[in-house]
């Protein structure tokens, strides 16, 4: 193949892949913009453009608290899993101890796990201590989830930072404490931040727990709202609502990503690949 | 990114002996007080319930008659292993998993060829990427559910999911959507690694485009490959979110995941539902030790700290 061709060729093969991840997306975003009336008409661009489904969500007690609830369990599950991570990490990555390789190795044990084989204990033992349906039922789960992930990804992250250039600061005359602020956690911070991003998908992503370990508004999170959506309908077809709330949620993956796509891929990759 | 870096750890000067054992002792310490919250917290919310869940296994507990908890031995086992709708659930995982994983491989090899190559719309590529990636497994799955559906689909009226073949087929595709990119992401990290010199002078040799490919990219490649067959392999296996939504198990899709969850969370029976929660358990990690066995992986050797 030439130059020319190969670039073309190479071309058209990028054009297939943006519109093969966006179809079902622009998909959920014309149904979210078609009125109860027209839902039905199988048009791929909505006739009358109307925001009456996500006025309709916005009203609904059901989805905003799911709303909320995901973004705080997420966020504080975010926060725990990333500290413990880090200090695992940082010890992992730069301390001589036995017992690290059995460390990592657990970890990525648990990485693997069936998470179903977690519902029926956690369901058992929550009813049982008052954490059923609670943000801290499904805070902890996620948390303890998410760690190898964070574990790995930032082991392998601080394995690259030159950490002998806190000593040529200290050498220049910083204290300990300004050597760590001005050189370290600049340095650390970028792949502390990937962790988060990583483990707050998870947490913004996940069905099972949230579906098992709720039974109301006090906990439930975004997806198992969403399955619950579909559930009540009566007169109105739910697949409007459904698809403007998939829509918002969506959103903030779409510009996180949009924002972080080299830390994502650079997290991904690190954490599975060389980990 | 992904060479098989090794720790870049400070190579202080060797201190003399006595003060080095010190040392280590302090350090030794640390590390531990380091991991220790970590390593408490993954213990205590996975290793545990893991035992108690065989515990629950062996028990008869139903929560509607909790009255009648007793000691069951193995006859849970018993009741599962001998229950044809055990079998049709595995073989509806497996169907799932084993078509899923392969179509992954090989379009996410060609999304990776093509993010490794394209030079135009690099970025935009990789964005988008990510976009499925990022996305809700449950919104993936409305999406998909809908395009499929006659009322609300715009290119097609069939009932694709009220019948066997056809709601396998937008469950498949639902999942080789959302969970290709990450799969090419990982692809694309060992293509990275592949030696350009060795593809020059293959390229010298006369060698075609194919020829380049399967007979120095792939074998080049095959520890990246491994990861990522092993990674999806176990993550497919244990699908649960895209058959809830789609079909709740309609039309022979229930999967081993929906069958404990059914048990456990619907029937609340905690003895029966465990049995097939262990039972899952054990089958991920047989897949595992075959894997690591079956292609002599090491997967320290991928990770670069042997």
């Amino acid at each position: 193949m030439g130059g020319k061709n190969d670039r073309l060729f190479w071309g058209i093969g990028g054009v297939v892949i943006i519109v093969y991840t966006l179809i079902p997306v622009a998909w959920l975003a014309s149904l979210s913009l078609k009125s109860n009336a027209d839902i039905t008409d199988n048009n791929f661009i909505p006739t009358n453009p109307t925001l009456d489904n996500y006025r309709q969500i916005f009203s609904f007690d059901l989805f905003t608290s799911a709303l909320l609830n995901s973004l705080g369990i997420a966020l504080i599950a975010t926060i725990f899993a990333v500290t413990l991570a880090t200090l695992a990490a940082y010890a992992i990555a730069r301390l001589d101890f036995p017992g690290k390789k059995l460390i990592l190795t657990l970890a990525l044990a648990i990485a693997m796990f069936p998470p179903v084989s977690l519902i029926g204990p956690l369901f058992d033992l929550w009813r049982s201590v008052g954490l059923f349906d609670t943000w801290p039922g499904l805070i902890i789960p996620y948390m303890s989830f998410t760690l190898p992930l964070a574990i790995w990804t930032l082991s392998a992250f601080f394995r690259e930072i030159p950490w002998e250039m806190e000593q040529a600061a200290q050498v220049d005359g910083a204290t300990n404490m300004q050597a760590f602020r001005r050189v370290i956690v600049p340095l650390a911070a970028p792949g502390v931040f990937t962790a988060a991003i990583l483990v707050f998908f998870f947490a913004w992503n996940d069905f099972l727990f949230s579906i098992s370990l709720t039974s109301s508004d006090a906990a439930r999170t975004v997806p198992a709202a969403l399955a619950f959506f579909s559930g009540d309908s009566q007169f109105v077809q739910p697949q409007g609502p459904i698809a403007a709330a998939a829509i918002v949620v969506t959103i903030p993956i779409v510009i996180a990503v949009l924002i972080f796509q080299r830390r994502i891929v650079a997290g991904l990759t690190a954490g599975a690949v060389k980990g | 990114m992904t060479t098989t870096a090794t720790p870049e750890r400070v190579t202080e000067k060797a201190p003399p002996p006595r003060e080095m054992t010190d040392r280590a002792r302090s350090e030794r310490k640390l590390g531990w007080m380091l991991c220790a919250p970590a390593l408490v917290v993954m213990i205590a919310v996975t290793a545990y319930p893991i035992g108690y869940s065989i515990w629950l296994s062996l028990q008869n507990y139903d929560l509607r008659t909790p009255d009648e908890r007793s000691f069951a031995g193995l006859s849970n086992y018993a009741t599962v292993l001998s229950s044809p709708l055990f079998y049709e659930d595995l073989q509806a995982t497996v169907i799932i998993t084993v078509i899923s994983v392969i179509l992954e491989l090989i379009i996410g090899m060609a999304i990776a060829l093509v993010m490794h190559r394209a030079i135009f719309a690099r970025r935009t590529v990789r964005t988008s990427v990510l976009i499925p990636y990022g996305i809700i497994t449950v919104v993936a799955a409305f999406a998909w559910q809908y395009a499929f559906t006659p009322d609300y689909s715009f290119f097609s009226q069939y009932q694709w999911l009220n019948n066997g073949w056809s709601s396998y087929f937008v469950i498949i595709l639902t999942e080789v959507w959302k969970t290709t990119p990450f799969m090419s992401l990982l692809l694309l990290a060992g293509l990275a690694v592949v030696p350009e010199e060795l593809q020059e002078a293959a390229k010298v040799d006369g060698a075609s485009t194919i020829q380049r490919f399967v007979r120095v990219t792939l074998p080049n490649m095959k520890a990246a490959i491994l990861v990522a067959l092993l990674f999806r392999t176990l993550d497919a296996f244990r699908i649960f979110d895209t058959v809830f939504i789609m079909t709740r198990g309609a039309n022979g899709t229930e999967t081993l995941s929906f069958l404990s969850y059914n048990q456990l969370i619907n029937r609340v029976n905690l003895g029966l539902g465990s049995t097939v929660s262990v039972l899952l358990f054990f089958l991920v990690i047989i897949i595992a030790v075959l894997f690591v066995k079956g292609f002599k992986t090491n997967l320290g050797a991928v990770r670069g700290d042997r």
